[in-house]
């Protein structure tokens, strides 16, 4: 048997080799999905409270009728033309990241119970020597967080670091915290 | 329906490092310092995205070219393949790499190193794995360059490399050093993996089967994604 690489981090410069499939928009080539749009804006924010203005973040999800567009996922629901489920960003001077994106559909758990609607988030930035992974779930879905299996893991205290503030139709909010008090909850996947 | 290929599997111990390594600065502020939370993999993880050929064009592999003139440097070729721990070739990956110049300077705003910008190198390249699993660039290499993280710190000459892989659970960013560089010892970076072994499968081999005459020196790098498990007995 062969052992996985070790991870390094990216480092300062990651936008050199990692811009190129920037998508800030997962919806720029979906026109299907004009009237869903979602926006979700954040920040990175480090041990000490001070923003991370040299990282990146990527997401990764299903689209509204939580399907994956990937060869695994062999379930009913269509795929959207156009939508990939990825984004990329870098995050800006402030720490802020921006993806205008569209709700996800529910998938299955293991157990065959759907998840509660959520995004796959990935960060990655200098100090970080392997990403973290986490997920982004949806304030204004309550009753679907409270039954999710996976938030169910989180001891409750430390459940709130995963789920977007609705702060109006279609716009939420949500900060990345690697360190400290209000640290966000990283997944070993 | 046929069974589902099991989970990837976890690390094997220390071959991956911690997130707080103390020698690396910038690790202290942004290392979580909660355990992380073991999930189980769902749908969710065992899928991730993939990038057809619409992503990568032609020359894209070729880091000398698309510029006015040749990039001022050691011309070297970067094969290797990439495998799953099961030693299955994952074709049609997507890398992407990125560098310093032969002088050890980074096309970036943050990079105030007093080193020559290179007007004929950005550092920059893509391509997908063949159905072998098999990537070749070709590049210059890159030079050290000086850091902040500690006094007369200086980093080993490298190159980033980020693979997806099948899955989010796959997803690898890494750096490829060169062989006999003396700076390895002493980089906190490199050295933030625990495992000897694991750091050394960071290190290039020279490769003379690569090396193309007249013309550049080849070096070997193979790249190992996770693997999954066998299938689970129903």
């Amino acid at each position: 048997m062969l052992y996985a690489t070790a991870s390094q981090t990216v480092g300062p410069y990651l936008h050199i080799g990692l811009a190129a499939l920037d998508c800030a928009d997962l919806t720029a080539d979906a026109p299907d999905l004009a009237g869903q749009r979602i926006v979700i804006e954040g920040r990175v924010i480090d041990g000490r409270g001070e923003p991370v203005p040299d990282g990146m973040v990527e997401i990764w999800q299903a689209n509204p009728a939580g399907r994956y567009r990937h060869e695994e996922d062999t379930g009913d629901a269509p795929l959207v033309p156009g939508f990939t489920g990825f984004g990329r960003v870098p995050t800006g001077p402030d720490g802020g990241f921006r993806f205008v994106t569209v709700k996800p559909g529910p998938v299955p758990d293991l157990a065959g119970d759907l998840q509660a609607p959520h995004i796959m988030v990935s960060v990655f930035t200098r100090g970080l020597v392997k990403h973290v992974a986490t997920r982004l779930y949806f304030g204004d879905e309550a009753a679907a967080n409270a039954a999710d299996s996976v938030l169910g893991l989180v001891p409750p205290a430390r459940r709130a670091t995963l789920v977007a503030d609705a702060t109006a139709p279609g716009s939420y909010r949500w900060n990345v915290v690697l360190q400290g008090a209000d640290e966000t909850v990283f997944f070993d996947i | 329906m046929p069974p589902r290929p099991g989970p990837y599997r976890r690390p094997y111990w220390d071959t991956q490092p911690p997130y707080r390594f103390d020698p690396y600065g910038s690790t202290q502020l942004r290392a979580p310092s909660q355990p992380l939370i073991a999930l189980p993999q769902s749908i969710s993880e065992l899928t991730g995205p993939t990038f057809g050929p619409e992503f990568v064009r032609d020359g894209d592999n070729d880091l000398t070219a698309g510029h006015g003139g040749e990039p001022i440097g050691e011309r070297i070729l970067v094969t290797g393949r990439v495998l799953d721990e099961n030693g299955r070739p994952v074709p049609h990956a997507l890398i992407e790499i990125w560098q310093a110049n032969a002088a050890g300077r980074y096309v970036h705003k943050r990079d105030q190193h007093d080193a020559p910008l290179d007007p004929n190198f950005t550092g920059d390249g893509r391509t997908l794995t063949d159905a072998q699993g098999r990537y070749q660039f070709k590049t210059i290499k890159p030079g050290a360059y000086p850091w902040r993280n500690h006094h007369n710190a200086w980093r080993p000459q490298h190159i980033h490399f980020s693979l997806f892989g099948n899955a989010y659970a796959t997803r690898l960013v890494t750096q490829m050093y060169f062989p006999g560089d003396p700076l390895l010892a002493f980089d906190p970076i490199f050295n933030c993996v625990p495992d000897a072994k694991a750091r050394d499968r960071l290190i290039a081999t020279f490769d003379w089967a690569t090396t193309s005459p007249e013309y550049a020196l080849g070096y070997q790098f193979d790249i190992v994604l996770r693997g999954r498990d066998a299938t689970p007995m129903e």
